[in-house]
């Protein structure tokens, strides 16, 4: 196999990662929604970790992005 | 039908000034007029906005006033008492940040915020700084950061080698985790674009679609900056209280 194409691989494969940052950020609003749904006086202190939250899993899922790109145009 | 999409194309550093100086290339880049006029931008904010302090702000010294309110907010909830001489270093972060990323929102222009070099730059000035701030203060009891309270000695031969790995990884995750967010935004908006070029009156859809990222870009721009901050917050809170 020639590395053009294993190249190509690779980066589909690394971009698997990307469904544990679907996972993650379903899970975060899931947890917001359910907080401010038992208790809406909350929202306001609740919010700031949910977005804090977001940005955290959203980041895991693109260091796999990352390294795709990595084994695509670096290497 | 060749689909020529060149979508990381935009990203290239292009010198505009070339200046060589014994040997070093430090030509004023297209990078570079974006980080001035990102400091232009912040400064105009601050300096003219504040200018005529009246009581009742005004537009521009509302906003002025409320960025300040905001991040010396977030030094003190999550850096704790303590914190108050680092505010400067953390409102520059997160104003820089901030607007380096809306300014690489406008088309045509260039996000500074997606180069590794830059991203990583202000993360090694984070981590750098917030070790020395800790060791000034703690001196070698800063140390005491990797052993947890309460931990029998069998665990801790595994848990202190988990938390120095974890502590060092923290400049390379803040700095891809900023680069990462913004190179995928943009890469994104590329290559539907490209598609948007050669698909006649279907275009409407990835058009569409790029609205729609790019509302979810500006949301990331703004985020992104504040989860700059809020971590070199709390990397500030661990250094100055140990945990």
């Amino acid at each position: 196999m020639d590395l053009a194409s294993a190249k190509m691989i690779g980066a589909g494969l690394a971009c698997i990662a990307l469904v544990g940052a679907g996972v993650g950020i379903g899970n975060v609003f899931s947890s917001l929604i359910s907080a401010v749904a038992r208790n809406p006086a909350a929202q306001a202190q609740v919010q700031p970790f949910a977005f804090l939250g977001f940005a955290l899993a959203e980041a895991t899922g693109l260091f796999g992005l990352a390294i795709a790109f990595l084994i695509l145009f670096v290497f | 039908m060749a689909l020529e999409l060149h979508p990381l194309e935009q990203f290239k550093v292009e010198p505009l000034i070339p200046i060589h100086i014994g040997g070093l290339d430090v030509s004023y880049t297209n990078a570079a007029l974006f980080m001035t006029i990102a400091v232009v931008l912040i400064t105009a904010l601050l300096v003219l906005g504040t200018k005529r302090g009246a009581l009742v702000p005004g537009r521009w010294q509302s906003v002025a006033e409320m960025s300040y309110e905001f991040v010396t907010d977030m030094v003190d909830t999550n850096a704790g008492h303590g914190a108050e001489p680092y505010f400067p270093f953390v409102f520059t972060l997160f104003m820089f940040v901030l607007f380096a990323n809306f300014l690489g929102l406008i088309p045509y222009s260039f996000t500074v915020t997606s180069q590794i070099i830059v991203t990583f730059a202000l993360a090694a000035v984070v981590f750098i700084g917030v070790t020395i701030i800790g060791f000034i203060k703690h001196g070698a009891h800063f140390l005491r950061l990797f052993v947890p309270e309460g931990v029998p000695w069998v665990l801790l031969l595994l848990l202190v080698p988990i938390e120095i790995l974890s502590y060092f990884i923290r400049p390379f995750t803040l700095a891809i985790r900023l680069f990462a967010n913004m190179l995928a935004g943009h890469t994104m908006l590329a290559i539907f674009g490209g598609f948007a070029a050669s698909v006649g009156l279907l275009a409407i859809l990835p058009v569409g679609l790029d609205v729609a990222i790019l509302a979810l870009e500006v949301l990331v721009a703004a985020l992104q900056a504040y989860v700059f901050a809020i971590l070199t917050c709390l990397y500030l809170h661990d250094a100055l209280h140990l945990h």
